[in-house]
């Protein structure tokens, strides 16, 4: 099992994004990788899907076929989960998981967040990689280090961008969408994805 | 004048004294059936019918004793299901996010017993919670701050007044709140689902053969009473085939009299679960004597005091008529104010008319009507939660699949905070008025939400408005 994961940790690490050096002196994980490859190859998996439920799934269904809608209160409604509702998911799942291989969590976070119970938990370095993210739309992510309550982690941000028109459609429209938010388009930078791994 | 005793006696009454001891505290420990002496302190309402059985909450070493401990595990073995169905707003997992961690050197929200401690009863609030009531602000003062409506509200109503709740929040959340602000007290199509299992399961075993009085199946010896036949060939169980044998015979064992609870639940798996989950059947779950009204800390007639609860205990057995269940059964051992306030309530009044067909059927309230609600299976039928405890622990819970069906929601909130209404059974109006939904409804319509916006009262849509 375990040679399992790090036989797969060292391939999917191959499909990792280039990208610039980490600004953090990350020490090597268990595996023999850095905290920054790690997380490259987690935000790899984690784009894909989410880009995949995103447009396969969300933006056909509800856009194109309008087969079905989808709606934060999904199982009140009966309809399917929004994408960012999908993705907490799966972290939540993550968190369930004891005894990972890597320890690692990750969440979607945004300088213009619909819900603003996260927006109250950003710490400095995730706006500050957020910031650096939309204001240069080229690069690929944000590394850096931080500590929260007494535990250091490594913390990458990636761009989370519009892949699809149901990602800026739903966000462009929302009740909860303040006025100094910005109209989003098709591949815009809408935010990140926050992947900490703890580090000693 | 100073008594004196010389050491012969100090001796002597110093080992009858510790003898004396040792021998209670043996005859507790190993022979008697009431081991109260030994707890540490008195458990709480939704834990004190199994108090004796202490392996139920505490873990065993791997020596063989008791952890004084108390791990989520043991708290799940019977809550995990509620709190999944919960859909719980403070899942334990979430604490586990880098961003929450601050907030555990604020309470260890990881762990269920930071909040419900045992044996204190002193310490102890209602829905068993043992930290200070101004919990919810350790992580949501600046919410608090920050909502103008919140301005001034006592710190201990957050979750006290039927506005919030710490784990299930599916009648209080705040959309929830704003669709259904505008409701009547009455809804004008009040009804609960009616029940149709037989007819599904009819529908699902077309081969089924009902039988009749000739065709029962009990052994040469056994006496079948002419009532008993009766009663069960004009039953559900004889309609859909089941025979004497299939109770009283589960596996080809030898005939028994008294049906088990896991003969019942061979069939009727969910309803099984539900009641081993609730205050009936909790003691059969932990392994213990069956639940009786003596052992309840709620009042109970007296002459019901060694009633045992199982199956039967409320659906009788041969005649299996659910009206009977929903109603006669409870009274027969319940004897509180709102028991006994029933028979005086509009809800009675209405289950008096389904009873005698003037009202339709789905439309009378009994006991079990709120106390044991109709849910969907997920199969397009509906299912009796048989925990009675469940929509209890808050009352909150009650809202969405009990009081919406025939009420508003403002009202129906109003109505769950007035505890002396409850006493009253409902035999009123509520004291007060909650103003969750009013909030709720003007925050969507300060946003302009235009799912709100559509329903609110305008000459081509009044059909929200109270007329």
């Amino acid at each position: 099992m375990k040679t399992t994961t790090y036989l797969a940790l060292a391939a999917s690490g191959l499909l990792a994004p280039s990208c610039s050096k980490p600004e953090s002196s990350a020490t090597s994980t268990p595996g023999g990788f850095s905290p920054e490859q790690v997380a490259d190859t987690v935000f790899t998996v984690l784009a894909a899907d989410r880009k995949v439920y995103a447009t396969q799934i969300v933006n056909r269904l509800v856009n194109e076929e309008k087969v079905i809608k989808a709606h934060e209160n999904y199982m009140d409604e009966k309809t399917l989960p929004l994408p960012a509702q999908v993705f907490r998911m799966g972290a939540e799942v993550v968190d369930t998981v004891d005894n990972k291989t890597v320890d690692f969590s990750y969440s979607l976070q945004s300088l213009w967040p619909l819900n603003k119970e996260n927006a109250k938990k950003q710490t400095d370095k995730v706006k500050e990689g957020l910031k650096y993210l939309v204001d240069n739309p080229a690069e690929k992510k944000w590394t850096g280090e931080e500590e929260i309550a007494g535990q250091k982690y490594f913390i990458g941000v990636y761009p989370d961008v519009a892949v699809a028109p149901a990602c800026f459609l739903c966000h462009n429209n929302h009740a909860d969408k303040e006025d100094s938010f910005p109209e989003f388009k098709l591949n815009d930078v809408m935010g990140g994805v926050v992947i900490r791994i703890p580090v000693e | 004048m100073t008594i004196r005793f010389d050491r012969r006696f100090q001796a002597t009454a110093w080992l009858l004294l510790s003898g004396g001891l040792a021998a209670w505290w043996s005859h507790v420990f190993f022979q008697a059936e009431d081991k109260t002496a030994l707890l540490p302190g008195k458990t709480s309402h939704g834990h004190y019918q199994i108090e004796l059985q202490c392996s139920a909450c505490h873990d065993t070493e791997p020596d063989g004793l008791l952890d004084s401990a108390v791990s989520n595990n043991a708290c799940l073995k019977c809550h995990d299901s509620d709190l999944e169905e919960a859909d719980d707003s403070h899942p334990p997992i979430k604490f586990k996010k880098p961003e929450n961690r601050p907030f555990l050197a604020k309470i260890d929200a990881r762990r269920c017993v930071t909040c419900h401690t045992e044996h204190k009863p002193a310490a102890t609030a209602p829905m068993g919670l043992t930290v200070p009531a101004d919990y919810c602000a350790y992580c949501h003062q600046s919410t608090i701050e920050e909502r103008e409506t919140h301005q001034g509200l006592g710190f201990e109503t957050c979750a006290t007044a039927g506005c919030h709740n710490y784990h299930d929040n599916r009648a209080l959340y705040e959309r929830h709140l704003a669709l259904h602000a505008l409701e009547p007290a009455h809804l004008p199509d009040a009804h609960v689902a009616t029940l149709d299992s037989l007819r599904a399961y009819l529908t699902a075993h077309p081969e089924t053969k009902a039988l009749t009085a000739a065709d029962a199946d009990a052994p040469p010896g056994v006496q079948l009473s002419a009532a008993h036949l009766g009663q069960w060939s004009a039953d559900a169980h004889a309609l859909a085939g089941v025979n004497c044998s299939a109770c009283h015979q589960p596996d080809k064992a030898a005939w028994q009299d008294q049906v088990a609870v896991a003969t019942c639940a061979s069939c009727h798996p969910g309803e099984e679960a539900g009641f081993l989950r609730g205050k009936h059947g909790m003691r059969l779950a932990a392994g213990l004597s069956p639940m009786t009204p003596a052992l309840a800390r709620q009042p109970m007639h007296a002459d019901a005091a060694h009633r045992q609860l199982d199956c039967a205990s409320c659906h009788g057995s041969h005649d299996f008529d659910p009206r009977a269940a929903a109603y006669s059964a409870c009274i027969q051992c319940h004897d509180d104010d709102h028991t006994r306030a029933y028979q005086g309530s509009a809800h009675f009044t209405t289950w008096q008319r389904e009873l005698s067909g003037v009202a339709a059927a789905g439309t009378g309230v009994s006991c079990a009507t709120c106390h044991m609600p109709r849910l969907e299976d997920g199969d397009r039928g509906h299912l009796v939660e048989h925990n009675q405890s469940a929509t209890l622990t808050p009352n909150e819970k009650m809202l969405r699949p009990v009081c919406q069906q025939c009420h508003g929601l403002p009202f129906a909130i109003d109505a769950l905070a007035d505890r002396e209404l409850i006493e009253r059974n409902f035999t009123g109006a509520p004291a007060g008025h909650v103003p969750s939904t009013d909030w709720a409804l003007q925050r969507a319509i300060d946003r302009a939400d235009p799912e709100i916006l559509e329903l609110l009262p305008s000459p081509e849509n009044d059909k929200n408005t109270d007329k």
